[in-house]
C-alpha cells in the first residue's frame, strides 16, 4: 500500500485488509514529515500483520513510486511465505467488496497475473501526446515541476532523432499502476539477473509505474488477465477522477473490488464499505459500466460541451461552438409577404413553433403574440438588438424539443443574419422580391413607395450576398418570386419535408397566395421611374402572372 | 496581448494593492477571531450595512456549506448587526464609517482583508443576501469542491449572479429573520442572458435576467453585470478588480473554456428581492453609494413604482442545482 496523505483513512484501509487476514506492506513517501510518519507508524504498531518498508522520495511520473513498489513486494514475499497474490493499492482505495469475495476469487484463479498491459503502438490511451515517446527518450526533468525544462528537452530530443535503445527482450507495455501480481511473477521479476539493467533503463522512462510492472508481467506470467482490478477512472487531463458519498450506490453496484481514488472525507462511503459483514457468497465479475459511462460523460462535457450552450463557463471562440445553436431551426424570407396566411398555415402543416419576424425593428414578435417567451426572453427590441447573437443562441436554447420556425426579411435588424448563414442548424428559405408585394398592396403615396422599394432591394441584396457567401454553413435556398410562383407547392413541400416533423405525406393544403393582379404593371412602374426591382425576376406587364380570381377561394390540391 | 499591456495590467494591480493598503486605516477591528483560522479553512469575505435581518441565514447557510469562518466588513450599520457579529464565535467583524463608495464599493477594504488573511486559502467574497450554490451541492461539501480544484489545479471558480425573486409584488411576503430567503424569492429566468468577453480583463460580461427584462429594456448597456468570480485559492499578490466580477492578475478571470466544452462553475443565488428592497432602494437613492451614481437604484425606483411583479408567465421556480445545471446556468464540467 502506497500512502503520501489521509493518513487516518489509510490507517482504517489497512486494518480493513489485515483484519480479513492479508498481510500489509506500507510505504510512506520519503516527502512525509518523520513526525506523521512516526505518529502513522505508532497507530498501526498493534497489528502484527502490517509492516514498513525503506522509504522512497515519490513524485508522480517518476522512479520513485516503481522503487517504493519493488522494496514493498519484496518485503512481503519475504516475510510472508503463504502470500500467492500481491495487490498494489493505494491509502485512498477502498475495497468495495469483502475482502473474503476476493480471496475467493483469487483462489479460483491461481495462475493469474490481474495487470492492465497493453503495447503503446495499439492503444492511444495517453494524455500528452506522448506514447512511444516514453520509451525512447530522456526525462531528467519532473513533469510537475519543470514543465519548461521538461517540454524544451522533449523538442530538443525530438530535432536530434534522439532514440534510447530498448533492453533485448523488452516489448514496452502500459496500464494502470494498480495491479495484483502472483507470487510467482513478481518474484521472477524481482530475481531476474537482468533486473539491474532493466531498473537502470526505466529510472528514465516517463512515467516508469505504468510500464515498469506492466512490461515485464510479459516475460513471466502464466496467464495475464489485462485489466486492473482496481476501479480507477481518469478524466481529459489524466488525473484520477474521485469518489464521494453520492457515488455510494454507483459503487455498490458495480462490484468492483477496490476503487480509487476515494476523498479522505467520504465519511458515508468509508462507514458502509469497510463495516459490511454480510456475506452471501458474491461471485459476481467486476461491473464498472456505469461508472464508465457517467465519467466518460463528464470527460466529454468539459471537452466538447452542451452544443448551442453560451454562458459562464463555455464561451467558445469563433468556430469552436460544436454546433452554434442547440437544435436545427427554420428561417423563411418573403413568404410571409406572398401568403396570407403563411404563419398558420406553417404551423398547421409542421406541427412546429412559428414565429413572425423575430428580428422586426419594433419587438420580436413571438408565436401568439406574447411578449415573453420560454426562459423569460423578452420581445423587447432594445435587449434583442444589444446581442442579437444571443438572443438567437437564447431562444433556440431554451425551445430544445420544439423546432422553431420564424420569418425574416430585409425590413428587419438584420445584424444576425451572418450567424444565421454559418449556423448547420438553420434552413433558411428565400423568396427573393417578394418584399415588394406589402409595397404593391398597399397602395399608397408612389414616390414614398419608390424610395421604400429601392431601400428594401439594397437590404436585401445584402442579405442574399451574405447567403451566397463560400463560409455559409445553413441549409440555404433562394428563388426569385418569379421562379417561385411558376409552381409554389414542390418548394413548400421540400421544405416541408426537410422540416420533418410528422410523417412525410403530401401537403393536402395550400397557403393563400396574395392576389397578383396587377402586380407586373407595378414592377413596371417602379421600373418607370428608375427604380429597376431585379430580385424578383422577370415578371411580365400584362397580363398578370397567376390571376386568381378570387382570392377568397383556397386552391386545394389533389391528394394522390 | 502585447507586453505593454501587460505591464500596464500588473501597474493597475499594484495599484489596487496600495490603495488596499491606504483604506486600512479606515477600519476599526471589533471583533479578532483570525488566530482561530486554521491553515486549511475556508473563509468568507463580506462586506454588510443594515443587513441584520439576513444574517442569521447567511451565516447558517455557509456554516452548513463546512465555511469555518467569516471576515466581515461592517460599514456603519444601525440596526445592531455589529453587536450580532461580533458575538458570533467564528466571526472576525471590522467596523466602518468611511464612504462605500470611495473604498471601491468596499472592494479596497475586502481586498486589504484578503490580502491580510486570505493568503493560502480558499476564500468566497460574497454579499449577505448572495447565496453560493456549486455542482453536488446537496451531497457534497464546499470542501470537497475545494480539493477538487486544487487536484485540478484550478485557482478560480466562476458562479454567476441569479436573481431570484418572488411571484407578486416584492413587499407582499414578509420575510423574517433566519428564514430561507428562497422560501419567498423563489422564482428566476432561464434563458435571457447576454454574455460578451472582455477583452482587457479577458473575463466575460454577462447581463440578463429580471433587471435586464424589466429595468434596463431602454438602455441594456448599462444593465448590471452577473458575471462574478468569488471563490479564489487566494494569494496575497491578486486583487479584486471591480466587485468580484474581475480579477487580477487576468488568467483568475479565465473561467470558462473557449474550444467548446464546459468547465465547472456554480451560482450566486441573489436574494436581493424581498420585501426589504424598496426600502433599500430607497435610501441608496439618497445615499448615493453605489455603482454609477446608483443608476441601478434609480431605474429600480422608477421600475417598482411601475411594475412591482418581476415575475411572468415563463418563470422558472427553483428546485434544486440539478435543474440549474440542466438549463445550462451552471454546469459539472468534468467533476462527477
Amino acid at each position: 500500500m502506497l500512502v503520501h496523505t489521509a493518513f487516518d483513512r489509510a490507517e482504517q484501509a489497512a486494518r480493513h485488509w489485515a483484519t480479513a487476514g492479508c498481510p500489509v506492506v506500507i510505504h510512506v513517501d520519503q516527502n512525509v514529515p518523520q513526525a506523521t510518519y512516526g505518529a502513522f507508524a505508532k497507530a498501526l504498531s498493534d497489528v502484527p500483520q502490517v509492516l514498513f518498508s525503506r522509504r522512497h522520495r515519490c513524485e508522480w511520473g517518476t522512479w520513485g513510486l516503481v522503487a517504493a513498489s519493488q522494496d514493498a513486494a519484496e518485503l512481503m514475499l519475504e516475510r510472508f511465505i503463504d502470500v500467492r497474490h500481491v495487490y498494489l493499492t493505494s491509502g485512498s482505495c477502498l475495497p468495495l467488496r469483502p475482502v473474503d469475495e476476493l480471496i475467493d476469487y483469487l483462489n479460483a484463479r491461481p495462475h493469474t497475473d490481474f495487470i492492465e498491459s497493453a503495447t503503446t503502438a495499439d492503444v492511444p490511451w495517453t494524455v500528452g501526446g506522448l506514447d512511444e515517446e516514453r520509451f525512447t527518450l530522456f526525462f531528467p526533468f519532473s513533469w510537475r515541476r519543470n514543465r519548461f525544462l521538461f517540454d524544451r528537452l522533449v523538442e530538443v530530443q525530438r530535432r536530434l532523432r534522439v532514440s534510447r535503445r530498448i533492453p533485448r527482450g523488452l516489448v514496452p507495455h502500459m496500464g494502470s499502476q494498480w495491479w495484483c501480481l502472483t507470487r510467482h511473477t513478481l518474484s521472477a521479476i524481482l530475481t531476474a539477473p537482468e533486473r539491474r539493467r532493466r531498473d537502470r533503463y526505466f529510472r528514465r522512462v516517463w512515467i516508469p509505474d505504468e510500464s515498469y510492472f506492466q512490461t515485464l508481467a510479459r516475460l513471466y506470467s502464466r496467464k495475464i488477465e489485462s485489466r486492473s482490478l482496481t476501479l480507477s477512472k481518469f478524466d481529459f487531463q489524466g488525473k484520477p477522477h474521485i469518489f464521494y458519498d453520492d457515488h455510494l450506490q454507483l459503487l455498490r453496484r458495480s462490484d468492483c473490488f477496490v476503487a480509487r481514488k476515494i476523498w479522505p472525507h467520504a465519511d458515508r462511503l468509508y462507514r458502509a464499505f469497510l463495516s459490511q459483514s454480510e456475506s452471501e457468497a458474491n461471485l459476481q465479475e467486476p461491473r464498472p459500466g456505469k461508472i464508465d459511462r457517467i465519467f466518460a460523460k463528464a470527460v466529454d462535457r468539459r471537452t466538447r460541451g452542451r452544443a448551442g450552450l453560451y454562458m459562464q463557463s463555455r464561451f467558445p471562440n469563433h468556430g469552436w461552438e460544436n454546433g452554434v445553436t442547440a437544435a436545427p431551426y427554420s428561417v423563411f424570407q418573403g413568404f410571409a409577404e406572398l401568403f396570407q396566411d403563411f404563419v398558420p398555415w406553417l404551423a398547421r402543416a409542421t406541427g412546429t413553433q412559428v414565429h413572425g419576424h423575430l428580428f422586426a425593428a419594433e419587438r420580436a414578435e413571438f408565436a401568439g403574440g406574447q411578449r415573453v417567451l420560454n426562459g423569460a426572453l423578452s420581445d423587447n427590441a432594445g435587449l434583442r438588438d444589444w446581442n442579437q447573437k444571443a438572443f438567437l443562441t437564447n431562444l433556440i436554447w431554451n425551445t430544445r424539443g420544439t423546432r422553431q420556425c420564424f420569418q425574416f426579411g430585409p425590413r428587419d435588424s438584420t445584424d444576425v443574419m451572418w450567424h444565421l448563414v454559418r449556423d448547420p442548424n438553420a434552413q433558411i428559405s428565400v423568396v427573393s422580391g417578394a418584399w415588394a408585394v406589402p409595397l404593391f398592396r398597399s397602395g399608397g403615396d408612389f414616390s414614398a413607395l419608390r424610395a421604400e422599394a429601392a431601400a428594401l432591394q439594397k437590404a436585401e441584396h445584402q442579405l442574399l450576398d451574405q447567403l451566397r457567401s463560400p463560409e455559409a454553413k445553413a441549409r440555404i435556398r433562394i428563388w426569385t418570386m418569379a421562379e417561385f410562383i411558376e409552381a409554389p407547392m414542390e418548394p413548400l413541400q421540400l421544405i416541408i419535408d426537410e422540416i420533418g416533423q410528422k410523417e412525410p405525406r403530401r401537403l393536402a393544403e395550400a397557403p393563400i397566395m396574395q392576389d397578383l393582379a396587377g402586380f407586373g404593371r407595378f414592377l413596371q412602374d417602379l421600373k418607370n421611374q428608375g427604380m429597376h426591382p431585379y430580385l424578383m425576376g422577370d415578371f411580365p406587364v400584362e397580363p398578370a402572372p397567376r390571376p386568381s380570381a378570387s382570392p377568397a377561394r383556397k386552391p386545394y390540391l389533389v391528394k394522390n | 496581448m502585447g507586453a505593454w499591456q501587460s505591464y500596464r495590467l500588473r501597474l493597475q494591480r499594484k495599484r489596487w494593492l496600495i490603495r488596499a493598503l491606504r483604506k486600512r486605516r479606515e477600519l476599526r477591528c471589533v471583533a479578532d477571531r483570525t488566530d482561530r483560522i486554521r491553515p486549511s479553512d475556508l473563509i468568507v469575505f463580506c462586506t454588510a450595512r443594515n443587513e441584520s435581518v439576513r444574517l442569521p441565514w447567511f451565516l447558517k447557510y455557509y456554516r452548513d456549506m463546512g465555511v469555518n469562518h467569516f471576515i466581515m466588513v461592517d460599514n456603519d450599520s444601525t440596526d445592531g448587526s455589529l453587536d450580532y457579529l461580533a458575538r458570533q464565535d467564528d466571526v472576525s467583524v471590522w467596523h466602518t464609517r468611511g464612504s462605500y463608495k470611495r473604498a471601491r464599493f468596499g472592494m479596497d477594504w475586502i481586498n486589504w482583508l484578503l490580502r491580510r488573511y486570505g493568503h493560502g486559502h480558499w476564500v468566497l467574497v460574497v454579499d449577505p443576501d448572495e447565496l453560493f450554490l456549486y455542482p453536488f451541492c446537496d451531497s457534497r461539501p464546499l470542501r470537497a469542491l475545494t480539493d477538487w480544484l486544487d487536484a485540478s489545479s484550478i485557482k478560480s471558480f466562476s458562479a454567476m449572479l441569479l436573481d431570484m425573486y418572488p411571484k407578486g409584488p416584492l413587499d407582499a411576503q414578509p420575510y423574517t429573520a433566519g428564514q430561507d430567503p428562497l422560501e419567498i424569492a423563489s422564482w428566476f429566468d432561464a434563458g435571457n442572458y447576454s454574455v460578451t468577453r472582455n477583452a482587457r480583463f479577458g473575463n466575460l460580461w454577462i447581463q440578463g435576467g429580471p433587471r435586464g427584462r424589466v429595468f434596463f429594456p431602454d438602455q441594456p448597456e448599462r444593465a448590471p453585470a452577473l458575471n462574478k468570480v468569488p471563490l479564489v485559492k487566494w494569494d496575497r499578490r491578486y486583487a479584486y478588480v471591480s466587485s468580484t466580477h474581475m480579477l487580477l492578475p487576468r488568467g483568475l478571470n479565465l473561467v470558462y473554456d473557449e474550444w467548446g466544452g464546459e468547465k465547472a462553475s456554480g451560482l450566486l443565488l441573489h436574494t436581493k428581492f424581498l420585501d426589504t428592497f424598496n426600502a433599500k432602494a430607497e435610501e441608496e437613492l439618497t445615499r448615493k453609494q453605489h455603482y454609477a451614481g446608483s443608476t441601478e437604484y434609480i431605474a429600480y425606483a422608477d421600475g417598482i413604482r411601475d411594475n412591482p411583479d418581476l415575475w411572468c408567465r415563463w418563470s422558472e421556480k427553483y428546485i434544486n442545482w440539478r435543474q440549474l445545471e440542466i438549463l445550462g446556468l451552471m454546469s459539472k464540467g468534468n467533476w462527477a
